[in-house]
């Protein structure tokens, strides 16, 4: 079965910074091989005294590898689940079920890449870091954070050869009009076979005002993860047309120009 | 191995468990043999074709979860041509699933499912009647009827009536639906409810209200399985809340024939394998050579409250 329920062990499990935590399992099954850049998986939080998250919660595989049985998470504890998610311990139990969704496009064959992360979002995008890195595509990135205490560059490269422009909220640095600049700066000096975007709504139609091809991707609430519920819809330009897409099985990667609309939770 | 086979009038599946209507699609093919399945049931389609409600179309809530799809549809049409051939390999039998605005609609709707690939049509007619100002047809006796009858007329497919739970007296529902020559029943779908986020004082569905289902329903269910069963002689089919094979058997103890498992498949897509799984091994652990043998099968004492009653006459 391509989807299938996996009980993985917990490998390690530490803070990066004051509010994301990264996460590496061992997987009863070579997950590795069968995961692509992009996807996800349904994670289930542990039940405490406190926390009983009674749904899965999608997270973006944030490293693949080396080994075939692990696999990486990156996530920012944030609520009810991630809290619960943050107090599994090394040796503990973690279940999971993916690899789902469809990843991002990638070719060996391209000379340079751009990457356009906010915050959490450079976890859904780095595992393209490694493969631009071992096939020589040159990779930039601007990444966007609250402050340089939250950037998580290296845990984003992780030692591979980047152009990186950082901006922050606490400078104002990553401000609408102050990243455009930027990036009509960047685009004027390096020509660039993709751009991928994931993490900002105004960071991703800043791009699709500036007509930038490439691919986005993004989040919903979601139940089911494998289009059954029909829960998880955003909307999207199609050739002219208006059309609902379910993040979790047609995307969560989207070519940038067709996302329609901002979707604001509760 | 012990028999799992039921009937469901004069269908027979070859073992009771299927999936819940809007909890299922082909995609889970993908995470499990779909014709292991007793039958197939898909998400409603409508007549018309609808864009659904605004999101967050869910939420969770203690042990279980709020929903409002708001039935999005590409219509009847679309649902023949695109969406049944994909289980035409299957060997379950494929169970439409239906909604509609009025019973006349719901009758033509049948008419349109009486196509081949279908074995029998759900009516999920606990959706709004626009003809009764937006209460569900099956909050009210006379309105069931009256859906099912306009059915009957349009199609010689069984047709399974799929109650809701928002009512007072869901045996009175349960007769009406059988009277109108209803093949089986279906109990049930999701209760209203609502969930509000303290921080943000904004309701957690974007629809505002939503019908919560999972685990934290079933022994609202099970009751009315149990009430069901005694009122009417179709077939009932158990669903709400389970999502192990003893929840199975505890419906099915309650006087369902089959049980449907929706929520369940979201937190395992192999959910309903599982299950049949545990069917299995439950017949083989009690000595149950036929699954049949356990519908409505709960020990009750008929003398408990009179022994009761003089005990405590005898101790005062
Ligand atoms: C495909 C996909 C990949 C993701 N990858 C990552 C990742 O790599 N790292 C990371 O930190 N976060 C990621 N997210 C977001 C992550 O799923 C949410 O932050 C998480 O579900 C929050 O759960 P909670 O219980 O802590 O928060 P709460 O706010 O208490 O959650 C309440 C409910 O809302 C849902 N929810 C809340 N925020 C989101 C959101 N942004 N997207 C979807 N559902 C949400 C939860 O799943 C839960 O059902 C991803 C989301 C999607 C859809
Ligand atoms: C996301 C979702 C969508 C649903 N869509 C439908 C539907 O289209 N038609 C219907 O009759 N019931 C629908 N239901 C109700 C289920 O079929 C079922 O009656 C209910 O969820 C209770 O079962 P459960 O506790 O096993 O989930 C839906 C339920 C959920 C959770």
């Amino acid at each position: 079965m391509k989807v299938e329920s996996h009980s993985c062990e917990v490998l390690q499990h530490d803070w990066v910074n004051a509010r994301y935590k990264y996460l590496r399992l061992r997987c009863p099954a070579p997950l590795a091989r069968a995961t692509v850049a992009g996807q996800f998986f349904q994670l289930a939080c542990p039940h405490g005294e406190t926390e009983q998250p009674f749904l899965r919660r999608p997270m973006s595989v944030y490293g693949i590898g080396p080994q075939d049985e692990r696999i990486e998470f990156l996530y920012h504890v944030k609520g009810v689940g991630t809290r619960a998610l943050e107090r599994l311990r090394p040796g503990g139990t973690l279940e999971m079920f993916g690899p789902l969704g469809r990843g991002f496009r990638f070719s060996p064959q391209w000379q340079r890449i751009l990457l356009v992360a906010r915050g959490v979002g450079l976890a859904t995008m780095a595992p393209l870091v490694p493969l631009a890195a071992r096939a020589g595509v040159g990779i930039t990135a601007l990444l966007s954070a609250r402050a340089p205490s939250d950037l998580m560059q290296e845990e984003f490269l992780r030692g591979a050869p980047a152009q990186v422009h950082a901006v922050y909220d606490s400078d104002g640095s990553s401000a609408v009009d102050r990243v455009e600049a930027l990036l009509r700066d960047v685009l004027l000096r390096q020509r660039f076979d993709m751009v991928y975007t994931c993490g900002s709504n105004r960071l991703l139609f800043l791009m699709q005002k500036m007509q930038m091809r490439g691919e986005a991707a993004l989040e919903q609430q979601m139940a089911c993860a494998m289009g059954v519920c029909l829960s998880c819809v955003r909307l999207f330009n199609e050739g002219g047309e208006k059309v609902f897409r379910r993040v979790c099985c047609e995307g969560p990667v989207f070519p940038i120009a067709t996302v329609s609309g901002e979707v604001q939770f509760g | 191995m012990a028999d799992l086979r039921v009937n469901i009038g004069t269908l027979i599946l070859k073992n009771p468990v299927m999936p819940a209507s809007g909890c299922f699609a082909y995609e889970y093919e993908q995470a499990l043999d779909l014709s292991r399945l007793g039958a197939l049931v898909t998400k409603s389609v409508t007549p018309k074709s609808r864009i659904g409600n605004p999101v967050p179309r869910v939420c969770e809530t203690p042990a279980g979860m709020l929903n409002s799809i708001g039935l999005p549809s590409h219509g009847q049409r679309y649902f023949l041509e695109e969406i049944a051939p994909h289980y035409s390999a299957v060997s379950a039998p494929l169970v439409a699933s239906v909604s509609a605005d009025t019973a006349e609609e719901f009758g033509m709707a049948c008419e349109v499912f009486s196509a081949p690939g279908i074995a029998a049509i759900e009516a999920n007619i606990s959706c709004p009647n626009l003809e009764a100002d937006g209460r569900a047809f099956a909050m009210s006796a006379t309105d069931t009827h009256a859906a099912l009858h306009a059915m009957k007329k349009r199609t010689r497919l069984p047709i399974w009536a799929k109650l809701t739970p928002n009512v007072t007296d869901i045996a009175e529902i349960a007769r009406a639906a059988e009277d109108a020559g209803a093949d089986a029943l279906v109990v049930a779908n999701t209760f209203l409810a609502m969930a509000i986020d303290p921080e943000t004082r904004k309701p957690r569905l974007g629809n505002v209200m939503g019908g919560l289902s999972g685990p934290a329903v079933r022994p609202l269910i099970v009751r009315m399985v149990f009430q069901c069963h005694r009122a009417v002689k179709i077939p009932v089919i158990g669903c709400g809340g389970i999502v192990t094979a003893e929840d199975a058997v505890e419906h099915l103890l309650a006087g369902a024939t089959a049980v449907q498992v929706g929520t369940a498949s979201f937190l395992d897509p192999a959910a309903m394998v599982r299950i049949i799984e545990g069917l299995e091994a439950y017949c083989g652990r009690h000595g149950v050579a036929r699954i049949a043998e356990l519908i409505g099968a709960v020990s009750i004492d008929p003398g408990i409250t009179d022994r009761w009653l003089r005990l405590a006459q005898q101790s005062g």
